[in-house]
């Protein structure tokens, strides 16, 4: 798929609100597809790189990613107020519907039998996620080595099951070396001088 | 109330360990509140993380319905804001940072050098959400095989994908 070269949009705060309630009331089994779907392709706030930079930060920070993503994306377009506005808008719908689950949980001692239809919303779900990867491979244009790191960090993690912080201090080096270096920032060789 | 500082200090200490989000700190959150703390035990974790489950959003939402279990809505409160506030705290000091340094010549490339590892993690947990919804039999797996193709080869709506696994799920995994 050729990517669009359509600008970014600057968000008011009122979209930034809008949109990251979206995100949070939308995210069956996890925000992090339908984030990058608000973000990048419907409403332009950021270009794949850009998103998947504030990712990556909010990746190697402690704390939900997404939501890390959130506080970085809202501070970049209105400050304190875009970073409140944002945070709220992921968090305010989910926590209603939790309130009421819970409410149901502590009167009937148990959970509306929706067991079946979230078996299959989950593998629904497990599907974006994995959709959501590939796409951003295609589009981020990666360099061979840095193809090879995004596989170790996945074997690590997927199959491995290695703890993330182990994960991230041991290939974050390398793989910000290797960016480094790319940019020339690195000595390429002793010829390049 | 000694009750309610319990929970935000047991919270945000969770908050500040939790790299990668809810479900690395899952089993930290499960030493702390069922066998440091004896808040919960084995039994109702599980279900309460269930509980969250189905609700949509940001999976560290977890954390909320575990504080209310253990403090009511105090309790909620309490969780919501400890596993919430310490790290967005430290996620603004880390934008200001980078806005800061955004002229230098280095900080695109390094934070460049993250993308990788980040896309690695999210296809990551896709795999592990996958696997455990492969407990259900063939049926989810297929689900996780089309959606993973509609997300990555198409610009439609997710929102369809999702509602098509909760009605062939409702129909056929009961």
């Amino acid at each position: 798929m050729p990517e669009s070269p359509l600008p970014t949009l600057v968000p008011s705060r009122r979209d930034l609100f809008l949109g990251y309630l979206k995100i949070g009331l939308f995210g069956f089994g996890g925000v992090a597809a339908w984030a990058r779907r608000v973000i990048v392709e419907e409403r332009r706030w950021l270009t794949e790189r850009e998103y998947a930079e504030v990712l990556g930060l909010g990746q190697v920070l402690p704390g939900p990613n997404v939501g890390n993503a959130a506080v970085m994306i809202g501070r970049r377009f209105h400050g304190l107020p875009g970073a409140l506005l944002a945070t709220a808008g992921i968090y305010c719908a989910p926590l209603v519907i939790l309130i009421a689950l819970c409410l149901l949980y502590d009167r009937y001692g148990q959970l509306p039998a929706v067991a079946p239809a979230m078996a299959g919303i989950a593998a629904a779900a497990a599907g974006m996620v994995i959709g959501t990867a590939f796409k951003m491979v295609g589009k981020l244009k990666l360099a061979p080595e840095a193809i090879v790191l995004l596989i170790l960090a996945a074997f690590a993690a997927a199959w491995l099951r290695l703890p993330l912080p182990l994960i991230v201090l041991a290939l974050a080096p390398p793989s910000i070396a290797a960016s480094l270096w790319r940019a020339g920032l690195i000595l390429r060789s002793e010829t390049a001088r | 109330m000694t009750l309610l500082l319990q929970i935000l200090a047991t919270f945000s200490i969770l908050s500040l360990v939790a790299v990668g989000g809810a479900n690395a700190v899952l089993p930290e959150m499960h030493r702390q509140l069922v066998e440091l703390r004896g808040w919960l035990d084995d039994a109702s974790f599980a279900q309460l993380y269930a509980l969250a489950q189905v609700a949509p959003g940001p999976n560290i939402l977890v954390a909320s319905v575990m504080g209310w279990r253990i403090g009511s809505w105090g309790g909620m409160a309490m969780a919501t804001v400890g596993m919430l506030l310490p790290a967005a705290v430290l996620a603004w000091g880390v934008a200001g940072l980078t806005h800061r340094l955004r002229g230098a010549p280095w900080l695109k490339p390094a934070q460049g050098g993250l993308v990788p590892i980040a896309v690695g993690l999210l296809l990551a947990a896709g795999l592990v959400m996958a696997e455990a919804s492969s407990q259900f039999g063939l049926l989810p797996l297929l689900v996780v095989a089309v959606s993973s193709v509609f997300v990555w080869r198409t610009n439609f709506s997710p929102l369809w994908v999702l509602v098509g696994g909760g009605v062939l799920g409702s129909i056929l995994l009961r």
